[in-house]
């Protein structure tokens, strides 16, 4: 309750600045118009022209909230214009694509903590694959994939897994190998095998570093699996809804799908984050 | 788990023991030319200044080092076949137990490794939470102990699988005076209970006196024994012991010892 006050401030001023920029930015637009009907625009008429234009350069905060909820609860779920339908299509591939990636990350830094080979090749390679732009690798990735008959749902999910499980690998590699010198000194007195370790261990001392990664994990799948709806001349998903909005100019929809992506990405690391909390205090690691 | 309590000869036997790491900055001896003979039963402890190779002795003893020259055997093997064998439990200085674990599940974790069932895991848990004297704890997790029933518990750890050797390292060292008496007070009662051969590090003088029937003085640069001490302290011993005359004399004589290793010098 204390940070309520801070934080409707600094909310406030973002607004009012929001405020201005949609003035600023969408006047030139009013005054051409003016300038071609022969009239001239005072600063008076200007400030209610400027925050209720159909194709605002930059849409005002009301023009948002408005698209926002006409998208969210002024259509039928199913229907193909409500953000609610579109949110849950790349919410339904990022939530796969985590998954695969989570999977695959944890199994990698196994790998590399256990297995000398591995340690030293797969991290170069692991590296190398996200400084690789995925705007690029997007396409590739959906076309092969239709080609081969897998399509729709899928094919967005590699994206996001791709982007995903790096930071699991980064994080689950340091996690699994935290525990310090006396731990594993005591299990060697009690002649403990590797698989032994790993289990009593390795693994449950990795969990803060596993929640810290899979936060950062997840906004990235979201982010890949928005990537991957734009290739496609995108019919549906949040990117969808971007990429149609630039076509036609409805900056409106735009950043209506802007801020649905945005809650999105935010309702997820703060899901993760309550699990993390909850399994961390069960664990007596909460910090 | 092997019977050994009725193997004959000596529990730990040291010959001419060396034990040298190469760090960048050239070899440090941390052990040099070692020979000591450790008997069923006994307690003794090693005193010395850092660096005077007690804790590598205690650690090669445990097979987690290697000696580099030299003979060393535990219970008449070497420490390695001693370790698979499950001779002996280790305490370190902090107590390390897993936070994630009661203090129960903290036992039970070398018993989970050496595959007792779940039956003999219970009243083994049973047995030595009563022996350190941690009745009702076993539910309760590490946070909720202090530093010195979180000792007790790894004490408790090292004893659950029947060891008959028991290596500790400076165990007391993290907790204040008073805490160390108790401990050092139920450690003897312990050690009179259980029958353990007990091999303990330590930096404090009055300590070493009061819980050993022999002490082994060390001083460093290299790593070496410099006196032998066997305390003629009787085995039922009152903390009030530590005022008497003999034990003022046996601290003497440990004192004298580290001087002549040049431990006082810089």
């Amino acid at each position: 309750m204390k940070a309520l006050l801070p934080i409707l401030t600094v909310l406030s001023v973002i607004v009012a600045l929001w405020y201005a920029a949609a003035v600023w930015m969408n006047a030139q637009w009013e005054r051409d118009q003016a300038a071609r009907a022969g009239t001239e625009v005072t600063f008076a008429q200007l400030l209610p022209l400027t925050m209720s234009q159909d194709r605002p350069v930059l849409p005002a905060p009301h023009q948002v909230a408005v698209g926002l909820w006409d998208g969210l609860a002024g259509q039928a779920i199913t229907s193909k214009r409500s953000l609610v339908y579109h949110a849950w299509v790349t919410l339904s591939a990022t939530l796969l694509g985590f998954a695969i990636g989570t999977t695959a990350g944890i199994l990698l830094a196994v790998g590399i903590v256990h297995n000398r080979a591995m340690d030293l090749s797969v991290m170069p390679w692991a590296i190398a694959s996200q400084t690789i732009p995925i705007l690029a690798i997007a396409p590739m990735i959906i076309v092969v994939l239709n080609s081969v008959g897998v399509s729709g749902l899928l094919p967005k999910a590699v994206i996001s897994a791709y982007l995903s499980f790096f930071p699991v690998v980064v994080g689950m590699v340091k996690g699994l190998r935290s525990p310090d010198a006396m731990q594993l000194d005591l299990l060697q007195t009690y002649h403990a095998s590797r698989a032994a370790t790993f289990w009593k261990l390795r693994l449950p001392t990795s969990m803060p570093y596993l929640f810290t990664s899979l936060k950062v994990g997840i906004a990235a799948a979201l982010v890949g699996a928005i990537v991957g709806e734009l290739p496609t001349g995108a019919v549906a998903g949040l990117g969808a809804r971007l990429l149609s909005g630039s076509y036609y100019g409805q900056t409106v929809q735009i950043w209506a799908a802007l801020f649905v992506a945005a809650f999105a990405a935010a309702a997820l690391v703060a899901v993760i984050g309550a699990v993390q909390q909850v399994t961390l205090r069960r664990m007596g690691m909460a910090r | 788990m092997k019977d050994t309590s009725n193997i004959a000869g000596p529990v730990v036997e040291a010959r001419g023991l060396g034990l040298t790491f190469q760090t960048g900055d050239g070899p440090v001896h941390a052990l040099k030319d070692v020979n000591l003979t450790i008997e069923r039963g006994e307690f003794v402890s090693f005193i010395g200044p850092s660096g005077c190779g007690k804790t590598t002795f205690l650690r090669a003893v445990a097979a987690l080092e290697y000696p580099t020259e030299g003979t060393l055997t535990v219970n008449g093997m070497t420490p390695e076949d001693a370790r698979k064998s499950r001779a002996y439990g280790y305490v370190f200085q902090a107590a390390g137990l897993y936070p994630w674990r009661t203090i129960a599940g903290n036992i039970r974790l070398p018993l989970e490794i050496m595959g007792f069932s779940k039956a003999e895991q219970e009243s083994r848990v049973n047995n030595v939470l009563q022996l350190v004297d941690l009745e009702g704890f076993g539910k309760k997790f590490p946070w909720q102990l202090s530093g010195g029933m979180q000792q007790r518990a790894s004490i408790a750890r090292a004893l659950a699988f029947d060891a008959d050797i028991l290596l500790m390292d400076e165990p007391f060292g993290a907790l204040d005076e008073i805490a160390r008496d108790r401990l050092n007070e139920e450690l003897l009662k312990l050690w009179a209970r259980t029958g353990k051969t007990i091999g303990f590090v330590t930096h404090s003088i009055p300590e070493a006196v009061y819980l050993s029937t022999r002490i082994v003085v060390m001083s460093p640069r290299p790593g070496r024994i410099t006196d032998v001490i066997d305390s003629p302290l009787p085995k039922e011993r009152p903390l009030d012991i530590r005022d008497s005359r003999e034990f003022i004399e046996i601290a003497h004589r440990v004192r004298e010892g580290l001087r002549a290793g040049h431990s006082y010098e810089e």
